[in-house]
């Protein structure tokens, strides 16, 4: 084996090597350009969405601006207040929804399904991912509000119906990357469970979880923040009252849906207002990244990650 | 150490005609042995006999592998371990295994050790400590861990990762202990380690060990059965399979020549 390399690398003189050398660097160089630009993009629209942003904050005051109830642009008032809990109410139900439902069906595909079943199941799952989100939205609104309209009362639209919907569309998101964690688990572990007595339910919850944790969570906070940014499927289906919810019966209007509602016609300290919740938005996300990549890898390096 | 007489032995584990088939491939073909009570057995052959997968079949670990067909009988002081009503976790908690590579659970030592009893129905705290020095304490690595129980084990150094799967697996109390190279992966001193432990649990449990390593064989093992290709070639007491061999593959084997 090392016999062969040995050749290998002395047959090629270093007219050869220098060459490789020349076009290594020149793809080293596209790469680091194109990885800058990536950051660049990234680095431009923060500046555009603060500097849209900031004056319609210094306005109204940023406390003010994030804790008022009241959002009537005609009269000049814009307090988001309603948008952040709107935001927060539909994530936390979308999650509430979809993460019990991902887990199980990632811990039936991967050790529960016999393989030919996993097989057709796994893509199929990854299909709704593609499914645009109006989509999603327009089966919600002729579905799903009108079912919670008669069944709970109500208007329909509502959190629960954004729940819902959203809930769906992480699934996949959720599904996916779990899946691949539980599969990540190397077999030794769930030989030397089995070979001490366990059951395959004690070995999923007790050994196969523990291992999987920090893909499960990395799963979780990707499907937040889909859940957060999600737009479209939540305007069709929420009712978009700019009111904090009472109940999950309440029309909701979250962040990204008040920017998207009103942008179209929005001018002067409106528009400005828009950037804002956008600002506001960008934070909340930012924030959450930061705590998430924080407790995946505090957490990876203390149990998961074996010494090399 | 001293062998004890054949009238003393008390078989533990009997193999009788014990056929196995993955897919198409037999890879064990009739192998018949009994394996005694409170003996270290060891099970030498060259990589691909069957000394495995042998081993595997005496806790049913084969189970888990799909399109293999096991035929023959393998009893459990006198219980037939292959029979329709034999329940698998008891089973394992009766024959418990040691693999080639330390697979220490990404838990705390701690939780490692109490990961037997608990799935066993265990939740009384204080039982669960006791149980965990003392198993710790059985394989010598009590007062290297003791304060640092809720560390991860996978801080451990290799060896000391072996030494907690088998506190581990000492922690259910087993009959039967099955280990599979256990020190391949390990350095000598960890190895020397493995083999003085073994000699120490002899006196409670039956120990069976698949090993590579001729020495190790014949240091640490009181009887030792040879295959080769899925049969086995020859079984007996282990200074008579290393000084005197019957069968001339098994001279060939134990002198390096095979």
């Amino acid at each position: 084996m090392s016999e062969e390399g040995r050749v290998t690398r002395e047959g090629h003189p270093k007219r050869g090597r220098r060459r490789a050398g020349l076009s290594e660097r020149g793809v080293e160089r596209v790469l680091t350009v194109v990885a800058l630009s990536a950051i660049g993009v990234l680095g431009l629209i923060t500046v555009f969405i603060f500097i849209g942003g900031l004056p319609a904050i210094a306005k109204t005051g940023l406390w003010a601006f994030v804790s008022g109830h009241k959002w009537a642009p005609g009269r000049g008032v814009f307090g988001i207040f309603p948008m952040i809990m709107g935001s927060l109410w539909v994530t936390i139900g979308a999650l509430a929804i979809g993460v019990p439902l991902s887990l199980a069906c990632a811990i039936f595909l991967a050790e529960v399904a016999p393989p030919k079943t996993a097989r057709v199941i796994k893509p199929a799952i990854e299909l709704l991912a593609g499914i645009p989100s109006v989509i999603y939205g327009f089966m919600g609104l002729v579905i799903l509000v009108p079912l919670i309209r008669t069944h709970l009362g109500g208007p329909g639209f509502s959190v629960l119906a954004s729940s819902v919907v959203l809930g769906i569309m992480i699934l996949p998101t959720v599904i996916s990357i779990s899946y691949d964690a539980m599969k990540a688990v190397p077999e030794a572990y769930r030989d030397g469970s089995l070979a001490l007595g366990a059951t395959k339910w004690q070995t999923i919850v007790m050994v196969l979880l523990p291992a999987a944790r920090s893909g499960i969570l990395a799963a979780i906070i990707l499907g937040m923040g889909r859940a957060i940014g999600e737009t479209m499927a939540v305007i069709m289906v929420a009712g978009n009252a700019t009111m904090v919810p009472g109940s999950l019966l309440d029309p909701v209007r979250t962040l990204t849906s008040n920017i998207a509602l009103e942008m179209g016609y929005a001018a002067g300290t409106h528009r400005a207002a828009l950037f804002g919740t956008g600002v506001i938005l960008f934070v909340i996300i930012m924030l959450l990244s930061i705590l998430a990549s924080f407790t995946t890898t505090a957490r990876g390096k203390a149990k998961v990650n074996p010494k090399p | 150490m001293a062998i004890r007489q054949p009238n003393e032995l008390h078989p533990k584990v009997e193999v009788k005609d014990l056929d196995l088939y993955y897919g198409q491939h037999q890879a064990l073909k009739k192998v018949s042995l009994t394996f005694y009570a409170n003996q270290v057995t060891a099970i030498i052959g060259p990589s691909g006999c069957g000394k495995s997968t042998l081993l595997r079949c005496l806790n049913r670990m084969n189970d888990t592998i799909p399109g293999i067909r096991v035929e023959g009988r393998v009893a459990l002081d006198g219980t037939d371990i292959y029979g329709r009503r034999q329940d698998l976790t008891r089973l394992r908690k009766s024959v418990g295994m040691v693999f080639q590579r330390p697979n220490v659970f990404p838990l705390s030592i701690l939780d490692n050790v109490a990961y037997g009893p608990k799935v066993h129905g265990l939740k009384d705290r204080a039982r669960l400590s006791e149980i965990v020095e003392r198993s710790l304490a059985a394989v010598g690595l009590w007062g290297e861990v003791r304060e640092r129980l809720n560390v991860s084990a996978l801080e451990l150094s290799l060896g000391n990762r072996q030494l907690l799967c088998l506190a581990r697996l000492v922690a259910v109390e087993p009959e039967v202990i099955l280990l599979d190279e256990p020190a391949s992966a390990l350095d000598p001193i960890s190895t020397l380690r493995i083999e003085e432990l073994m000699r120490e649990l002899q006196k409670e449990y039956t120990i069976i060990i698949v090993t590579h390593n001729m020495q190790q064989a014949a240091r640490a093992s009181d009887r030792t059965a040879f295959m080769l290709s899925g049969e086995l070639v020859e079984y007996g007491e282990t200074r008579q399979i290393f000084t005197n061999p019957r069968d001339t593959r098994t001279e060939r084997y134990v002198t390096g020549k095979l």
